[in-house]
C-alpha cells in the first residue's frame, strides 16, 4: 500500500521554562512512499526519525498535516485502525509468553468478522514463524533465545496480522556487527517476498543504503533529501547529507572559486566554468583521489594503511576541517605515496562543491542533480 | 579449596551467631516446651512429656474462637486488600493530574500510629452514652437502624476488625504495586496497541503478568501479616479480646503468657507450633500455586 505524508508536523512543549518555544521533532514532511518499497529512514540521534515513525504507526498524533494509507486519510486513526506492523527497537517482546504465544497474540486480539478459528490462527502464527525461519522455536521464551532470534520473532508477530504497512524502529541495533550484516539482508529478503511497503529506521548510513530502494536523509525534525541510496551518495544536495553518508565519510575542505577554478587552499584543483567567484566548501569522496606525481593537489603524508586490494593513505592539508584526510587509492599505486608530500589528481565527479554559508550544493561543470 | 571455606565460615560467623540465639534456639525452645506439661517458669519444671498440651489448646473455645476469627480475618482481608489496592495503584498510575498528592493521601495510613487509628476507629464505630457514633449517624441518615459496631453482634465486631484490617494494611500495597506498574517498560504497552488489545485484555495479559511477582509477594507477606494480627484487635477492643470474641492466635499465645489468665508457657508454645504449622502450609500452598502464575 502507498503512503502519503502531506506537511507532517509534529511539536513538542519545550521543557524550558525560559523559552516556550516548542521542540519540532518533526517539521513539514511531505513524501510518497511508492507500494511495496523499502524505505530507509536515515539520521543522526534526535533527527525525529523515530518520531516519523511513530506518526506514521499512530502511537503520537501529529501537530498538523495528513497521513494517508493508499487514498483513507489515516491521520485520526488509533494504530489497531490502521493495518500497521511495528517491530521495537527492543522488539517487545512478552516476556511471560512463548514464542509462539507472542506470535499468536495479534490474532487472538480480534474481533467480529475478523475473528479466526483456534487452527486457523495456529497455522498463521505457523506460517509467519516460518518466513522467519524461528518455526522450531515455537515452545520457547523470549529469554532463551538469542538476540537475533528475539529480532525474528517481533517481525514474525509484526507480520502475522498481514499489515499493509511494516515498520522498524532501529531493528538492528541490538545485535552483534555479524548479526546486523546477516539479518538485513534477510529484512530485505522477507520484504522482497511478502511485498509490505516497508519503513524503517535507522542511524547507520550503511545499513540504510545496503537494503533500502529509497532512503530519507532527515536532520533536526526536516527531511534533507531522499532517493535512491546511490543518487542520494552520488549527488548530495547539501554538505551534511555527503557528510552522512558515506564511509569513510567525505573530506570537506575550505576553498573558493577565482576565475572559473576551483581553489582547495592554495591549490587549484579543477575548472568551475559558469560560476561566481566565491568562498566555498569542497567535500572529496575518499574514492576521488588518483595518486598523480604531478597532480594538483598536495598534502602532507601521514601514513600508508594497506587493506589489500586498496590502499588507504591518511594526509593532512592545511586548507582541512577535519583531522586527517582519509583517500583510498588502488593499492598498485602504491608506490607514489611516498616521500614527505603526496600529489593527487581528483575525479571530478566525486568532487562536491558547497556554498559556503548555507552548506547548499552548488553545481559546477555540468555535474547535475538527477 | 579447604582454606577458603574456613574463611567464609568465619566471616559468616557473627550472623550465624546472632541468627542462632535470637532465632534458631528460641524456635527449638519453644517447640520444646510444647511438649512439657505444666511446666513453670519459676521453678523451672514439668510434670510430664507428651502431646497434652496440643490436646488442651485445640480443645479449649477460646482457641477455637481465635483460630476461627484469625482465618476469617485471613480470607476476608487478604484479597479485598490486595484486590482494592490494585485497583486503586492502576486507578492512580492512569491519573496525571494530582497523583502525587492522591499517592500522598494513600500513603498516610502507613505513618499512622496502629492504636492512634483505633482510637479513630473507635470514634467512628463506638456507641456511648451521648452518640451511636460517625457510621451510625450515616446508617440512621440512610434508614437504617443502630448498630453496636465495638459492643454488639459478632459480624459487627468482625466487621470492624476487618475494614480496620483492610484500611491499615493498604498504603504499603499500594506503594508497593504502583512502583511495580510504572517499572514495566512503556513498550509493552505501545506493541499492544498497535496490535489492537483491548483494555482489559492488556491488563488481564501483560499488566497483571509483568507485576506478578510483586503481587505473589504482597499476597504471601499479607497471609503472614494477617495470621499474626493481634495488635489491631486491641487498638480497637482493648486487652480483653477473649471476653469480646475477638481473640486471635497470637492473642491467645500472649494471653496464656501473660494475661490476667496467664502464666501457661506451656499451652502458649503449643498454640504457636500450631500457628507456625499453618503459617508454613498456607505458605507452601502459595508457592505451588504461584509456580504456575508468577513470571520471573
Amino acid at each position: 500500500m502507498k503512503i502519503v505524508l502531506q506537511n507532517l508536523t509534529k511539536k513538542f512543549p519545550s521543557r524550558n521554562r525560559k523559552s516556550h518555544e516548542d521542540v519540532v521533532a518533526v517539521g513539514d514532511f511531505t513524501f510518497e512512499i511508492p507500494d511495496g518499497k523499502l524505505i530507509g529512514l536515515l539520521g543522526p540521534s534526535g533527527c525525529g526519525k523515530s518520531t516519523t515513525l511513530n506518526l506514521i504507526c499512530g502511537l503520537i498524533k501529529p501537530t498538523s498535516g495528513k497521513i494517508f494509507f493508499g487514498d483513507n486519510d489515516v491521520t485520526e486513526l488509533p494504530p489497531e485502525n490502521r493495518g500497521v506492523g511495528m517491530v521495537f527497537q527492543n522488539y517487545a517482546l512478552y516476556p511471560h509468553l512463548t514464542v509462539k504465544q507472542n506470535i499468536l497474540f495479534p490474532l487472538e486480539n480480534l474481533k467480529g468478522k475478523d475473528k479466526l478459528s483456534k487452527t486457523e490462527m495456529e497455522s498463521r502464527a505457523l506460517e509467519a514463524a516460518r518466513l522467519v525461519q524461528i518455526d522450531d522455536l515455537m515452545e520457547r521464551k523470549p529469554s532463551e533465545l538469542s538476540g537475533g532470534q528475539q529480532q525474528r520473532v517481533a517481525i514474525a508477530r509484526a507480520l502475522v496480522k498481514m499489515p499493509h504497512v511494516l515498520l522498524l524502529d532501529e531493528p538492528l541495533s541490538n545485535l552483534d556487527a555479524r548479526l546486523r550484516l546477516q539479518t538485513r539482508e534477510e529484512i530485505r529478503k522477507i520484504q522482497r517476498k511478502t511485498k509490505i511497503t516497508t519503513i524503517f529506521v535507522t542511524h547507520d548510513q550503511e545499513e540504510a543504503m545496503s537494503i533500502s530502494d529509497m532512503i530519507v536523509v532527515m536532520k533536526d525534525g526536516i527531511v534533507q533529501q531522499i532517493g535512491k541510496p546511490q543518487e542520494v551518495y552520488d549527488n548530495p544536495v547539501n554538505l551534511f547529507v555527503a557528510k552522512f553518508l558515506g564511509t569513510p565519510p567525505i573530506n570537506a575542505f575550505d576553498g573558493k572559486i577565482e576565475n572559473q577554478t576551483l581553489y582547495v587552499g592554495e591549490d587549484a584543483v579543477m575548472d568551475a566554468k559558469g560560476v561566481l567567484d566565491q568562498e566555498v566548501a569542497v567535500g572529496i569522496r575518499p574514492e576521488g583521489f588518483i595518486l598523480q606525481e604531478n597532480g594538483p593537489l598536495c598534502c602532507k603524508l601521514n601514513r600508508v594503511e594497506v587493506m589489500g586490494r586498496d590502499i588507504s593513505i591518511v594526509s593532512t592539508h592545511g586548507a582541512f576541517t577535519g583531522t586527517a584526510i582519509r583517500s583510498i587509492v588502488d593499492a598498485e599505486h602504491s608506490r607514489h605515496a611516498t616521500g614527505e608530500y603526496v600529489h593527487f589528481a581528483l575525479k571530478p565527479k566525486k568532487v562536491l562543491v558547497f556554498n559556503k554559508e548555507t552548506q547548499e550544493r552548488i553545481y559546477i561543470n555540468g555535474n547535475q542533480h538527477t | 579449596m579447604e582454606k577458603r571455606n574456613h574463611k567464609a565460615w568465619l566471616y559468616l560467623l557473627p550472623a550465624i551467631l546472632f541468627l542462632g540465639f535470637f532465632m534458631v534456639y528460641p524456635l527449638i525452645d519453644v517447640f520444646i516446651y510444647s511438649f512439657e506439661e505444666g511446666y513453670n517458669f519459676a521453678s523451672q519444671t514439668y510434670f510430664g512429656t507428651g502431646t497434652y498440651n496440643y490436646s488442651y489448646v485445640l480443645r479449649d473455645p477460646y482457641f477455637l474462637q481465635a483460630i476461627k476469627n484469625t482465618f476469617i480475618l485471613v480470607i476476608i482481608t487478604v484479597p479485598v486488600s490486595t484486590g482494592l489496592a490494585l485497583l486503586i495503584s492502576v486507578a492512580l498510575s492512569s491519573v496525571k493530574p494530582l497523583r502525587n498528592l492522591y499517592q500522598t493521601v494513600y500513603f498516610l495510613p502507613y505513618v499512622t500510629n496502629t492504636l492512634a487509628v483505633g482510637l479513630v476507629f473507635m470514634i467512628l464505630f463506638k456507641k456511648t452514652a451521648y452518640t451511636d457514633g460517625m457510621i451510625n449517624l450515616i446508617l440512621n441518615w440512610f434508614g437504617g437502624s443502630s448498630v453496636d459496631f465495638i459492643d454488639g453482634p459478632y459480624w459487627a465486631k468482625m466487621l470492624v476488625l476487618c475494614v480496620y484490617t483492610i484500611w491499615v494494611v493498604m498504603p504499603f500495597k499500594i506503594l508497593i504495586l504502583t512502583s511495580a506498574l510504572a517499572s514495566v517498560n512503556q513498550t509493552y504497552y505501545n506493541a499492544a496497541r498497535v496490535d489492537g488489545t483491548s483494555k482489559l485484555r492488556i491488563f488481564t495479559k501483560i499488566t497483571l503478568p509483568m507485576i506478578s511477582p510483586m503481587l505473589f509477594y504482597l499476597i504471601i507477606t499479607g497471609f503472614i501479616g494477617a495470621f499474626k494480627a493481634y495488635s489491631d484487635a486491641v487498638a480497637l477492643f482493648g486487652t480483653n479480646l477473649n471476653a469480646a470474641e475477638m481473640n486471635t492466635i497470637v492473642g491467645y499465645i500472649y494471653d496464656m503468657l501473660y494475661g490476667d489468665s496467664g502464666g501457661y508457657p506451656s499451652y502458649a508454645s503449643a498454640a504457636a507450633i500450631i500457628l507456625f504449622a499453618i503459617v508454613l502450609t498456607i505458605t507452601c500452598i502459595n508457592l505451588l500455586v504461584s509456580k504456575k502464575h508468577v513470571h520471573y
